[in-house]
C-alpha cells in the first residue's frame, strides 16, 4: 500500500504533511506478539501522544518508529525516510530509562548527546552551558551526572535530547518521575516546542497529560491500536452526557427519556439523544417536569478510552499510574 | 526532502564520535591505571616466584651417594672423586665404614642423611642401588670414579682453555624460543586485560541506560566499531607508555646491562610485527567479547557467557604456544590457519624465522578474518544489544517465561 494515501490517524481535512507515517507495524520476541499491527499518522508541528497501560507495547512503538529496532511487518516512514536513522540529526529521543555517563560533567553530556546528531563537540559544549543557564542549572554545569539530583539528571537529559534544534521530539514517558512543577515546566516546555513547528510525540499512560498537550493520540493496549486520531474525534465517540435536575419524580414526561437513564434522587443521568436535546426539552416542559437544572457534559479522553480500549485496559492505566500526580 | 538527505552521521564519524567518549573515559578511569601496572603484577609475581624458586633450590640439601665397598676399596674410591671433581661436576659422597655391610634398604630409608643411591659391590664391579632414575643419572659418573679408583696410575687431564663467543646456533635457537614464548605470553595478556576491558565497558552502557541513546542516535554498527576501536587506541597508549619508559632505561642502562638477543628479525621489525599481531588478535577477539556483552542482560550474564570465550582463549594461547615450538611444522602451520591462534603463532615465528613473505600472506589472511569477525560481531551486536535488558532479565527470572524485550 502507498504510504503516502494512508489515513492512519490524522485528520482527513488536515493538509499538513506528516512527520511520521507508520502502517501495519508488528514485532515479536521471541515469538509473543509485542505490537500487532499498528497504524500511525502524526502531522508535521503536532503534539501527538501515544496512550496505553504499561506493557501495552507503546516503547516498543517507538523504538520502531525511531529505527532502534526494525519491526517484523509494516512499514514506518519519518519525514518520508523508511529508515529514521538516516535522518537522525533531525530527531530527539528521551528514552523511558534515562541514562547518562555518571563521570561527565552537565555540559558534556549534553554536548556528547549533540555531537551524537551531528553537533560539533565545542559547538556542543557551548549550547549546553548556555542551555543549562536557561533552565536554572547555571550552577551545575561543572557538576558530574553522578553529583546532580535525579531531577537535575533528568533536566540534563532532556537538554541533550534538544540540543541540536531537532525538528521531531520523541519523549518515552516524559512525565514519569518527575513531581508536579517539573510536570508544569514540560508541558510548557512541550508546547512552546510545538509553537516553533516541532513535531512532538509522548508516550504516556497519564489521560490527563494527554488529553491536555495533543491534539492526536493513539491508544494502545495489549500491542494494538484501536484508535489513532485526534483527541476531538475520539470524545465524540462518546455521546455527550445529559444531566438533569426535576422537582417531580412522576409524570407523563418520563416517557420523554431514553430507555438507559440513570437516576440519583432528582438528578437523571442520560446519553444527550440522537435528535437533540429540543424535542426532550419541548417534552420536559410540556410534562410538567419542573425543570432545576440542565447540563450537557461533553465526553473526556478518559471515557473515550475506556469506551474504546475497554475497562481493563483504563484500570490498568490507573493501577499504573502513580505519577499522575507527579509520584511517578 | 533535500534538506533531509544529508541528515545523519557517517559511520566513520558515529564511531568517532563514540570512540572519542570511550577513549576519554577510559584513559581517566581506574581500569587504564591497572592496564599500565598489570605488567608490573607480571613482573613482580614472576620476580617473587623466581625468587622463591631459586632459595628453596639453595635451601634444598643436594642427594648424596653412600659409598657402601669394602673399605680399602671406598678409600680408593673417595680419593678418586677427590680428583676428578676439580675438573668435572660430581655427586656428593656420604662415607661411613658402618655403611659396608649395611642394608641398602637402610640406607636409603635414613632419613637424616639424605641419600639418593647406595654404591656397593667392588671397583671391578659397582653395584649402584636406588630409584630408576637417580642410579641412571649417576652411572656414567660412578663408571668414571671407579675407572679412576681402579686404575695403577692416575689420569692426567690437560689443562682447558676457554675462549667465549658471543653466540652459538644452539644458544641462538634457545634465545628466539624463549623471545617467541615471552611474546606470545605477553600477547595473550594484553588482550585478554583489553577484552575484558571493552566487556565491561558495555556492560557499563548496558546498565547505565546509554545504549538506548546512542542505538536511536548512531547505527550500532558505529556503536560497535567506536568501542573496538577505543580500546585498541587505549592499548596503544599503554604500550606507548611502557615505552616510554623501558626504552630510556635500556639506553641509560647502555653496556651496563646483559646483552638483549635479537629475534630472527630484528628488533625493530619484530616490534612492528607484535603490534599489528597485537591489534589483530585484539579485533578477533574483541568483537567475540562485544557479542558476548550485547546477549547478556546483565552484569552476572556477562561473567558467566564470557567465562566460555575466555577458556577459548586460554586454549588458543596453550595450542600457539605449544605450534611455536616447532617451526615449519604442521601444528604450527595449522596454528597459522587458525584465525584465533594465527597472531599469536606469527609472534612467535618472527622471533624464531625471518622470512618476511610468511608475514605478509598471515596479516593478508588475518585481516580477512578480522573483518569477518568484526561485521559478524558488530551484526549480532546490532541485533541482540536492544533486546536484552534487566527489565526483561527480571520478568524472565520472575515470572519463568521466555525473555522478551522490555515493552511498555
Amino acid at each position: 500500500m502507498d504510504m503516502a494515501t494512508a489515513d492512519a490517524g490524522a485528520s482527513r481535512t488536515d493538509t499538513r504533511p506528516l512527520a511520521i507515517e507508520a502502517r501495519g507495524l508488528v514485532k515479536r520476541f521471541d515469538g509473543a506478539l509485542a505490537v500487532n499491527g499498528v497504524d500511525i499518522a502524526v502531522p508535521e508541528g503536532a503534539i501527538y501522544g501515544i496512550l496505553g497501560p504499561n506493557g501495552a507495547g507503546k516503547t516498543t512503538t517507538l523504538r520502531m518508529l525511531l529505527g532502534i529496532i526494525d519491526p517484523d511487518e509494516g512499514e514506518r516512514r519519518v519525514f518520508g525516510h523508511d529508515n529514521p536513522q538516516d535522518i537522525a540529526r533531525l530527531i530527539g529521543y528521551l528514552p523511558e530509562e534515562r541514562g547518562l555517563y555518571p563521570a561527565m560533567k552537565s555540559y558534556e553530556a549534553i554536548a556528547f548527546m549533540g555531537a551524537l546528531r551531528g553537533v560539533p563537540l565545542a559547538e556542543g559544549k557551548e549550547r549546553g552551558k548556555q542551555l543549562l543557564e536557561g533552565h536554572g542549572l547555571g550552577h551545575a554545569i561543572d557538576k558530574q551526572i553522578r553529583q546532580l539530583s535525579k531531577g537535575m539528571a533528568q533536566t540534563v537529559q532532556l537538554l541533550g535530547t534538544l540540543v541540536h534544534r531537532p525538528k521531531l521530539v520523541v519523549f518515552d514517558e516524559p512525565f514519569s518521575g518527575l513531581d508536579a512543577i517539573n510536570q508544569g515546566k514540560l508541558e510548557r516546555l512541550i508546547r512552546s516546542l510545538a509553537e516553533d513547528g516541532t513535531t512532538v510525540i509522548f508516550s504516556t499512560h497519564v489521560i490527563h497529560h494527554a488529553e491536555r498537550l495533543c491534539e492526536g493520540v493513539a491508544i494502545i493496549a495489549e500491542g494494538k491500536v484501536p484508535y489513532a486520531g485526534s483527541v476531538e474525534e475520539a470524545r465524540d465517540r462518546i455521546p455527550a452526557q445529559v444531566r438533569l435536575e426535576t422537582r417531580a419524580r412522576e409524570g407523563r414526561w418520563l416517557d420523554a427519556l431514553p430507555g438507559d437513564v440513570r437516576r440519583e434522587g432528582n438528578f437523571w443521568h442520560f446519553p444527550l439523544p440522537e435528535s437533540g436535546i429540543e424535542p426532550l426539552l419541548r417534552a420536559l416542559i410540556e410534562g410538567e417536569a419542573g425543570i432545576e437544572s440542565l447540563s450537557i457534559e461533553r465526553a473526556g479522553l478518559h471515557d473515550a478510552f475506556v469506551a474504546i480500549a475497554g475497562e481493563a485496559a483504563a484500570r490498568a492505566m490507573g493501577d499504573n499510574d502513580p505519577g499522575e500526580d507527579g509520584h511517578g | 526532502m533535500a534538506e533531509h538527505s544529508k541528515a545523519r552521521l557517517s559511520l566513520l564519524h558515529a564511531a568517532l564520535v563514540i570512540a572519542r567518549r570511550d577513549f576519554t573515559a577510559v584513559l581517566f578511569s581506574k581500569a587504564f591505571f591497572f592496564f599500565l601496572i598489570g605488567p608490573l603484577f607480571f613482573l613482580g609475581i614472576s620476580g617473587v616466584a623466581g625468587v622463591l624458586g631459586a632459595q628453596a633450590s639453595q635451601g634444598a640439601t643436594p642427594p648424596r651417594l653412600a659409598v657402601a665397598m669394602a673399605p680399602a676399596e671406598a678409600d680408593a674410591f673417595v680419593a678418586a672423586h677427590e680428583r676428578l671433581a676439580e675438573v668435572t661436576r660430581l655427586p656428593d659422597l656420604a662415607v661411613d665404614p658402618s655403611y659396608h655391610g649395611q642394608e641398602a634398604g637402610e640406607l636409603l630409608a635414613s632419613s637424616g642423611r639424605n641419600i639418593g643411591a647406595v654404591l656397593q659391590g667392588s671397583l671391578a664391579e659397582p653395584r649402584l642401588i636406588g630409584p630408576k632414575d637417580q642410579i641412571e643419572r649417576w652411572r656414567g659418573e660412578v663408571a668414571l670414579i671407579a675407572a679412576d679408583a681402579a686404575g695403577s696410575q692416575a689420569a692426567v687431564f690437560p689443562p682447558v682453555s676457554l675462549q667465549p663467543t658471543q653466540t652459538s646456533i644452539a644458544s641462538q635457537r634457545s634465545s628466539h624460543s624463549a623471545i617467541a614464548t615471552g611474546s606470545v605470553t605477553l600477547l595473550f595478556l594484553l588482550t585478554m586485560l583489553l577484552a575484558g576491558m571493552v566487556l565491561s565497558n558495555l556492560v557499563e552502557e548496558k546498565g547505565n541506560k546509554v545504549i538506548e541513546i546512542l542505538a536511536a542516535a548512531v547505527p550500532m554498527d558505529a556503536v560497535f566499531l567506536g568501542k573496538l576501536f577505543a580500546m585498541l587506541a587505549i592499548s596503544f597508549v599503554g604500550i606507548a607508555v611502557w615505552g616510554g619508559v623501558v626504552g630510556p632505561i635500556l639506553l641509560a642502562g647502555g653496556q651496563a646491562l646483559p646483552a638483549v638477543p635479537d629475534p630472527a628479525v630484528g628488533w625493530p621489525l619484530f616490534v612492528v610485527l607484535f603490534l599489528i599481531y597485537f591489534a589483530m588478535a585484539y579485533l578477533i577477539i574483541g568483537s567475540i567479547f562485544l557479542a558476548i556483552g550485547s546477549l547478556a542482560p546483565t552484569v552476572r550474564d556477562v561473567q558467566t557467557m564470557s567465562m566460555p570465550a575466555t577458556i577459548l582463549q586460554l586454549i588458543v594461547f596453550f595450542f600457539a604456544s605449544f605450534a611455536i615450538q616447532d617451526v615449519g611444522s604442521t601444528v604450527e602451520l595449522l596454528a597459522i590457519a587458525i584465525p584465533l591462534s594465527s597472531p599469536y603463532t606469527m609472534v612467535g615465528r618472527a622471533a624464531q624465522d625471518a622470512t618476511l613473505w610468511w608475514h605478509l600472506a598471515a596479516i593478508a589472511w588475518q585481516v580477512l578474518w578480522v573483518a569477518i569477525f568484526v561485521r559478524a560481531g558488530a551484526t549480532l551486536f546490532r541485533r541482540k544489544v536492544m533486546q536484552s535488558g534487566p527489565r526483561g532479565a527480571k520478568k524472565k527470572r520472575r515470572w519463568g517465561r521466555k525473555a522478551a524485550a522490555p515493552t511498555s
